[in-house]
């Protein structure tokens, strides 16, 4: 760390703790979603990055539509562009709660056996429809710079963006779930099957929405990604281990631990590439999480519930 | 669980009977007899090289099947034990006088590129070949010893194992891409030619390794039968299925699976020491995460419950795989997608499965129709759901869980 001054590593603290929040973000619109399914249904989900890949196609669809037909449109197609994204991977768990998953509850590793089948299948479906190069947005005006915080801190606008939007839809899965009566539902399914079934729940109605609506989470992150880097058939799939780690590590079944869980490792990874090479903090940091699952396997915020 | 008890043991027994060991000699007759004498040399090499997954999808049936321990990161034994030989054959290759034109002589042509002056410390052993040998076994089986005893003592089991031997894999692919000068990076160890100055690029040598490769692959099926048909293997099967029993009646369930899972490793790890002779380089694709899923699914295809099912899955998949992107690269994927998809939903306990309800019952009524006594008939006969209807194995009479599954 020598040949540094204080005052320069503040603030390369300030700013490769912003590209890990970019990063945290990236991880927690995953995670949440995934912490849904796996920590509410059990379901392990490896298909999961698909749905953000298919969520971020939307988006460049979108925007690619405004810039060519509609250009007057280009700075408002995002909102839109988010929207439909959501649905379109709400469809597609929906879809998939209904032909696949259900099929398979109560025996989780096959869940992931298949899902990762369908990963498969989804990967080629993008590379056939969209190619196997890279695609980028085009992006509105207002997105593009950076805001000058200090001399030496600059922080992009579309990151702060993502920053938003993952506050937005956490907020909201928070409230979806501890206030809402459909959160209600959800959580006594998660905590007693039987018993729910037994209250009036239709259980097989809330798996299904669950399920979906996990989904059109990583539909919407896809949206986010968008802003801060390229697509391609497999990006989803570049980030499902890690996602899964998050998860993990953050206790199954607790979204504040999933929260904090992404914010650790995604910090941890940022901060770390600085001095390390970029490969380097990466096995570091998921060495640490693993070494510390091995000491503490129900994560860092344990569940309250029976299994 | 036998279906009937013998009246007088026989040494067969141990392997699971008459049944178990003629389905061995049948795919010994293959392996070492038909495949030889219909391929050339070129395919044959390529055989064999689809037969060295057949060592990890037969740990995988002990480990999975019998032991209901799905592990992720089988990729990172196999990936082990190549690498091990992989470096013993890559030290040969460096000798001084090979490498006389690199800055450093006698160290590998990737470490020089490096600017690596000194052989890493973890190479040292890897001069010998008998240390080489040991090490291809006790490297993997340490490392397994060490996630298990770790994860299994804590009672981490199921999905949780699954995702945290996956990221192992990761982790593990990573690093070595990352650490170039140490093991080759993403190229991986490659230019191997020779072992113990003998050319194993030679046509002859690649019959010599194919039959070293097969010979191996019989013994990890013994040896794998004869674990299952011991006390150990109904021990194994009982935690499967009820494991808080097997802990009340005063069994470490924790050093069953840590077992299990240790020996799964080892036949992978000798799975990728042949696969690195046959195909002459190793490099860290076949360590990672897809990698390694993929060989579940050679497992789950061959039948999850049927060692040589899986035996007969590594190597269908695996001709299917280079047959089918050969001519059709995008189709491949999409048809392991849905071999993933099949195997679950539709047939579970995968060929074997389909073997002993169709084929099994046929020989019974051929048998019967000739006036004789069905062969010892070591199958599970189907339950006596419909065999009639011979409808596919839906997912009502998916018993890959349950108790009344024999083994075998």
């Amino acid at each position: 760390m020598g040949g540094y001054s204080g005052e320069e590593l503040t603030a390369i603290f300030l700013m490769q703790g912003f590209s890990g929040l970019s990063l945290f973000c990236v991880f927690l619109l995953m995670a949440l979603g995934l912490a849904i399914i796996f920590g509410q249904m059990g379901v392990i989900n490896m298909a999961h990055g698909e749905f953000l890949t298919l969520g971020a196609y939307i988006t460049y669809l979108v925007s690619y539509l405004a810039s060519d037909v509609w250009p007057s449109f280009l700075d408002y197609y995002f909102p839109v562009a988010i929207i439909l994204a959501f649905l379109g991977a709400f469809v597609l768990g929906y879809l998939v709660e209904r032909f696949l998953i259900r099929y398979l509850y109560n025996r989780p590793l096959d869940t992931l056996l298949a899902t990762w089948g369908l990963g498969l299948i989804l990967q080629q479906v993008f590379r056939s429809v969209f190619g196997p190069r890279e695609k980028s947005v085009v992006m509105p005006d207002w997105l593009m710079g950076s805001y000058q915080a200090t001399d030496m801190v600059d922080i992009p606008l579309n990151g702060l963006l993502v920053v938003g939007i993952t506050l937005v839809l956490t907020v909201g899965v928070f409230i979806l779930l501890y206030k809402s009566r459909w959160g209600i539902k959800v959580r006594a399914t998660t905590q007693n099957r039987t018993m729910a079934n037994a209250a009036g729940i239709n259980t097989e109605r809330v798996d299904r929405l669950t399920f979906a609506l996990g989904c059109g989470i990583a539909g919407v992150a896809g949206a986010a990604f968008t802003t801060i880097a390229s697509t391609g058939p497999t990006t989803g799939s570049l980030y499902i281990v890690d996602t899964f780690l998050v998860v993990v590590f953050g206790g199954a079944a607790s979204l504040l631990g999933t929260v904090a869980s992404a914010f650790g490792i995604a910090q941890a990874q940022s901060i770390l590439s600085f001095f390390l090479s970029g490969s380097m903090a990466k096995v570091l940091t998921l060495m640490t999480v693993v070494g510390i699952l091995m000491f503490r396997p129900q994560g860092l915020f344990a569940s309250k519930v029976r299994r | 669980m036998s279906t009937q008890p013998a009246v007088k043991a026989s040494w067969m027994d141990k392997f699971g009977g008459r049944g178990k060991l003629i389905q061995i000699l049948i795919i010994g007759v293959l392996i070492l007899g038909v495949l030889p004498m219909v391929a050339d040399i070129f395919r044959l090499n390529l055989y064999g090289k689809y037969l060295t997954y057949a060592f990890v999808a037969a740990g995988l049936v002990l480990c999975w099947g019998y032991g209901g321990i799905l592990s992720l990161g089988q990729g990172i034994f196999f990936g082990l034990g190549g690498y091990c030989m992989a470096m013993f054959l890559k030290l040969e290759a460096s000798s001084p006088e090979n490498t006389a034109i690199q800055s450093t002589p006698g160290i590998p042509d990737f470490m020089d590129w490096n600017q690596l002056t000194e052989l890493p410390w973890f190479w040292q052993p890897f001069h010998s070949f008998t240390a080489t040998l040991l090490l291809i076994v006790a490297v993997p089986a340490l490392f397994a010893f060490l996630i298990g005893f770790a994860m299994f003592k804590r009672r981490v089991g199921g999905v949780y194992f699954a995702i945290i031997t996956q990221a192992i894999a990761s982790i593990m692919t990573i690093l070595i891409i990352g650490q170039q000068g140490y093991t080759g990076g993403i190229n991986g160890i490659t230019d191997l030619r020779t072992l113990m100055g003998w050319s194993i690029q030679t046509d002859f040598a690649k019959y010599v390794l194919y039959f070293a490769c097969c010979g191996g692959l019989i013994l990890c099926l013994l040896v794998g039968q004869f674990i299952l048909n011991s006390r150990y293997g109904q021990l194994l099967i009982a935690m499967r299925d009820q494991e808080d029993r097997v802990r009340f009646s005063g069994y470490d369930v924790a050093n069953i699976k840590i077992f299990v899972f240790v020996v799964a490793s080892v036949f992978s790890a000798i799975g990728g020491a042949f696969f690195t002779l046959q195909v002459g380089f190793m490099s860290p694709s076949f360590v990672g995460t897809v990698a390694s899923i993929e060989m579940v699914i050679f497992c789950a295809v061959g039948g999850r419950l049927s060692l040589i099912g899986a035996a007969y899955g590594a190597f269908l998949v695996n001709l299917a795989k280079s047959s089918l992107s050969e001519s059709f690269p995008q189709l491949w994927v999409v048809a392991m997608g849905a071999l993933f998809i099949a195997v679950v939903m539709l047939f579970p306990r995968g060929l074997a499965g389909l073997v002993s309800d169709y084929a099994a019952p046929l020989r019974e009524r051929l048998a019967s129709r000739f006036g004789r006594k069905a062969p010892s008939n070591p199958e599970p006969v189907p339950a006596p759901a419909a065999p009639e209807t011979r409808q596919p194995a839906t997912r009502k009479d998916v018993a890959v869980g349950s108790a009344q599954e024999t083994h075998g």
